[in-house]
Formats: structure tokens, sequence, C-alpha cells
């Protein structure tokens, strides 16, 4: 039996795989919506009884949207080696993994930001019209602003269900909190470290969901409901 | 200033536009009505450009709106101020907020658009609410601020659809009155759509009842009233027959229609006196349209001249249907 890992290497395996993961899971989050975004405001446009409606575009564009979301994470992680050569140079480490987190995120945002904006009411989005704004300007002062507390919280999804799939980065040498637990951890028989990681992940999430909730109402003006 | 030529619409081979027809002068008020399902809306949301008709034209200052594109669309959509049915302020932002989205959409700098901004509150009385987010508003004062957007950009028209229909009786009346001083002061053409004949009375120069995609009836309300069988009048004037009448016991029975201040005031007295008749009001009564008193009153007359006295009537103004009881019909 061995001795347990003394809890100052515990910390700084926690600091070292921590990093990793925000780097990882950071990146990605930010790629994942400037392009996951514009997928979703597309999606929405090209629906029936959107902006511009185009069943043809809209189609093409959900079956790829769906094809991507049911890809399971730990496929695409090795079946976008190649891809993630040609961008970052190398398929492996931390930053190899950006890649197909993003990859795997943008029709997720997608889809999360089109329900979104397809709950801004008609009416509003007509009287918009009727103002003779632009497409461009429906989009950016009414569809994205009416829902900015909606989307902020999808993001702040996207980043927990990301920080979820990045504990499959040690398949490619990406490392963070997920590997750690499972190599360090799990198969090391150390349940010390396996147990202050999974601790840890859970203060984390539950910190960063408590940010982009805190982000979201103070985004929202219909707090100040006076009834 | 806007004009309606033969409009047609179906949805799915179902018609609801049938060569709509209208004429708004400029500066008036003109009121649609009609019952749920006489394609009021899809009329609004042709003028709105919301919807493009199948055939027809709309003219505003002669040129057709309906078949442009593109930037000249947006242009044209801008000169028809549209306040929508039902609740079409964004909540994220403030009433200031809302209304200045014509003028971006207009591309008018800021400095300007504040200015404007503050005039419109103004004009609708809110001049208080301007950093008031919508859910902090009453429906009346929501509404009234989306009057104040559909004039931020100086429209020529301005379109209601519905614009009382959520409200009660008394924010109704501040929400007409918004429309009539726009109408007053900045001199916009106002098509108002609406099932609720009070906003007919309270503040329309003209009127257009819409039945089945057609329009029934069209003109001026206060030339409609005096046409005892338009629907018009007979939903605007008072009614004349809910108490039945004993008819035998007068000489004569007519309906009469006055119009008017002194017609109202002084005419039948005048009569009763000028020709030596006995003059009962037996039924009807008293109402408004804008500013003008209307009355519809059923008269009983006993007298020799009681003829004459109803010609007098007649003549000095009052618009007398004789067919109940006399020489001209049998009694009803």
């Amino acid at each position: 039996m061995r001795s347990a890992t003394p809890w100052s290497d515990v910390f700084s395996f926690l600091l070292e795989a921590t990093g990793e993961t925000l780097y990882m899971v950071g990146v990605s989050t930010v790629i994942a919506t400037v392009l996951g975004v514009p997928v979703g405001v597309w999606l929405q446009l090209t629906a029936k009884g959107g902006l511009r409606p185009n069943t043809a575009v809209h189609r093409i564009l959900s079956f790829v949207t769906d094809l991507g979301r049911s890809m399971p994470f730990i496929v695409l992680l090795v079946a976008l080696t190649s891809v993630t050569r040609l961008i970052v140079g190398g398929s492996i480490g931390s930053t190899a993994v950006i890649v197909p987190l993003a990859v795997g995120a943008i029709p997720f945002v997608g889809r999360l930001v089109q329900n979104i904006l397809s709950e801004v009411h008609v009416t509003v989005v007509e009287a918009a019209i009727t103002t003779g704004a632009s497409t461009l300007r429906i989009v950016r002062s009414v569809l994205i602003r009416e829902s900015l507390p909606a989307l902020i919280n999808a993001i702040g999804v996207t980043v927990i269900a990301l920080i979820g799939y990045s504990a499959m980065a040690g398949v490619i040498g990406g490392g963070g909190l997920g590997d750690l637990a499972i190599r360090e951890g799990y198969q090391r028989f150390n349940d010390r470290i396996l147990w202050s990681t999974v601790a840890w992940l859970a203060v984390l999430t539950t910190v960063i969901q408590l940010g982009f909730t805190r982000a979201a109402r103070a985004s929202d003006r219909r707090r100040h409901a006076s009834v | 200033m806007i004009t309606v030529e033969n409009l047609t619409k179906s949805f799915q081979g179902v018609s609801a536009l049938n060569g709509v027809t209208l004429d708004v002068e400029a500066g008036t008020v003109l009121g649609v009505v009609g019952p749920s399902g006489a394609g009021k809306s899809t009329l609004a949301r042709c003028v709105a450009l919301l919807e493009r008709p199948d055939s027809g034209a709309i003219r505003v200052d002669g040129t057709d709106i309906t078949s442009l594109d593109g930037s000249a669309l947006r242009a044209a959509r801008r000169q028809i101020g549209v306040v929508p049915q039902g609740d079409s302020l964004l909540r994220q932002r403030t009433a200031a907020g809302n209304i200045a989205l014509p003028l971006e959409s207009a591309g008018i700098p800021g400095p300007q658009r504040r200015t404007r901004v503050g005039e419109l509150l103004d004009l609708v009385g809110l001049t208080d609410k301007a950093a008031s987010y919508p859910d902090q508003l009453s429906g009346g004062q929501r509404q009234r601020i989306a009057v104040a957007r559909a004039l931020a950009a100086n429209p020529s028209v301005l379109l209601a659809d519905e614009p009382t229909s959520a409200l009660d009786p008394e924010t109704t009346g501040s929400v007409l009155t918004v429309l009539d001083r726009a109408r007053a002061e900045l001199g916009v053409t106002v098509l108002v759509v609406t099932h609720d004949m009070g906003v007919v009375r309270k503040i329309c120069d003209d009127v257009a009842v819409l039945e089945q995609g057609r329009v029934v009836e069209h003109g001026k309300v206060l030339d409609l009233v005096n046409d005892v069988a338009s629907r018009t009048s007979s939903a605007l004037l008072p009614a004349v027959d809910l108490n039945p009448i004993n008819e035998s016991s007068y000489d004569r029975v007519a309906d009469v229609v006055l119009v008017g201040f002194a017609a109202v005031g002084a005419l039948l007295p005048e009569a009763a006196h000028r020709f030596g008749v006995e003059l009962n009001i037996v039924g009807g009564g008293l109402t408004r349209l804008g500013e003008t008193p209307v009355a519809r009153f059923r008269l009983g007359l006993n007298g020799e001249r009681s003829d004459s006295a109803l010609e007098w009537i007649g003549e000095a103004g009052g618009s007398v249907q004789r067919s109940l009881k006399g020489p001209q019909g049998v009694a009803a």
C-alpha cells in the first residue's frame, strides 16, 4: 500500500489540469460562439416564418447541424485528427483538442441559438420590419438583443458541456481535469486525486454556471418589472 | 393621400380580400370596421407592407408601393407608420429606445434622434417615462409608445391595427386621444382598423365597412349617419325602438336624425312652436361623434300641420324618415 499523494502535490496537479481545461474550453467556447451564433441565426432566418424563409437551405443546414450534434465526441476527437494537424500544426496536446471541441460545439450552439431566437414574438419582429429596418438590423437589435439573457445562459450551458467533453482530451494527450481524474485517479487507484478532482469539478462548474446566470440577469431589462 | 385600389388577397384558395377600394384624404382619419373574418387584419397587413396582395394597388401620394423590393421597400415602410396589433415593443429597450428604432433604421444621427424622441414622448404625454422599460408601463402607456414609435420617422400615413383591442375603456380614450393629436398636430393621415365602433365614434372622419372581403359602405361618418339605412348609422346612432309605442295616439310618427349643435338644441321646440303641433320624443337619444352632437329621435306628432312641421325640420337640416306613419307610408 502506497502512502497517499501529499496534498501539496494534489493541488499542483489540480492547478495545472485546471489551466489546461480552462484553456481548451475557453478558446473552443469563443470559437463555437463566434461561428455557432451565425449558424443559429441562419437557421432561424431560413426557417418557416423566418425573415428569409428558404426551405432548401434550412433543410440542408438542419441536417448538417443535427449530424454534427449526433456525433459522439470521442469519435470526433479521433476522426478530426488530420484536420486538426492542418489547423494547429499538430494532433496532440491541449491546443489540438480545441479543434474537435469547437467543431463539436458549433452545431450545439447553433441549435440552442435558433431555439432561443424563435422565441422572440412575431409581433415584435414585424413591428421592427414596419419601421423599415434591414434584416441585419433586425437580427442585431431585435432577435439577438431581445434574447440576450437566454443567449448568455446558452453559452453557459455550452461551457459546462464542453468541460464534460474535454474529459476525453486525454485520448490525444490534451490533459485537463477529466484526464487527471481518469489517468492519475482512477487508473492508478489514487482515490485522493480522483475525489479531489470530482469535488473541484463540482465547485468549478457551479461557479461558472452562477457567473453566467448573473451575467444573463444583468443583461435582462425585464427584471425591473414593478408588478 | 393613401388609396387602396381593387385589392385582392387569398390564402390557400380562401379569399380574404375581394377587391377592396378605399380612399383616405390627407389629414383625415378613416376607420375600417367590420365583423371578425371580414378581412380587416389582412387589409392592415397589406397596407403595413407585411403581406403582398395578389392584385391591386396601394398608393401613397400616387405611387404604388405594393411591388417594391429591397431598399425601396424599406423606404416605403418608413412612409407608413404602423401601430401593430398586440404588444410590439422591444422589452429590452426603454420607451425612448423603442421610439428611436425607426430613426436608427432611417440612419438618423444620434443627437437628432434624441431630439425627435423627446418631441414624440411629449406628443404622447409620456416624457417622464422615457427611461422606463415596457414591463414597467401599463398597457395603455405601451400602446402610446407604440404610436410614438410609428410616428418617429415622420410618416405621411399612420396605420393602427386594433389599437385598443386589449385595453379598458378609460385607457382606450387615452390612446385615441394620442391618435387624434397625431392627426391634428402632425397632419398625418390615419387609417385605423378596428372592430370597435367607439373608435369610429370618437376619432374617425370617414368610415369603411368591410364584409367578407368587400367594402360595403364607405363615406363620411356624418353623411352616413344621416342615411338611416346605413350600417354606420344603425351602429352609431341611439336605438329608437327600445320602447314599443302606441302609434295610434299620434297623427304622425317619424324618425329624425339631427346633426350639429343648432339642430339638436333648438330645432324641435322651434318646429312645434312654429306649426302649433304637439311634438313628443317617444324614442331615441343623443350621442356625440367626435365633437359633433348627433341625435336620432322617434317623434310622435299631433296636430293639423304635422306634415308641414316635419317638412320644415327636413329643410332646416334634419334628416326625416316619415315612413312609419303618415301619407308616405302606413303604420309600421
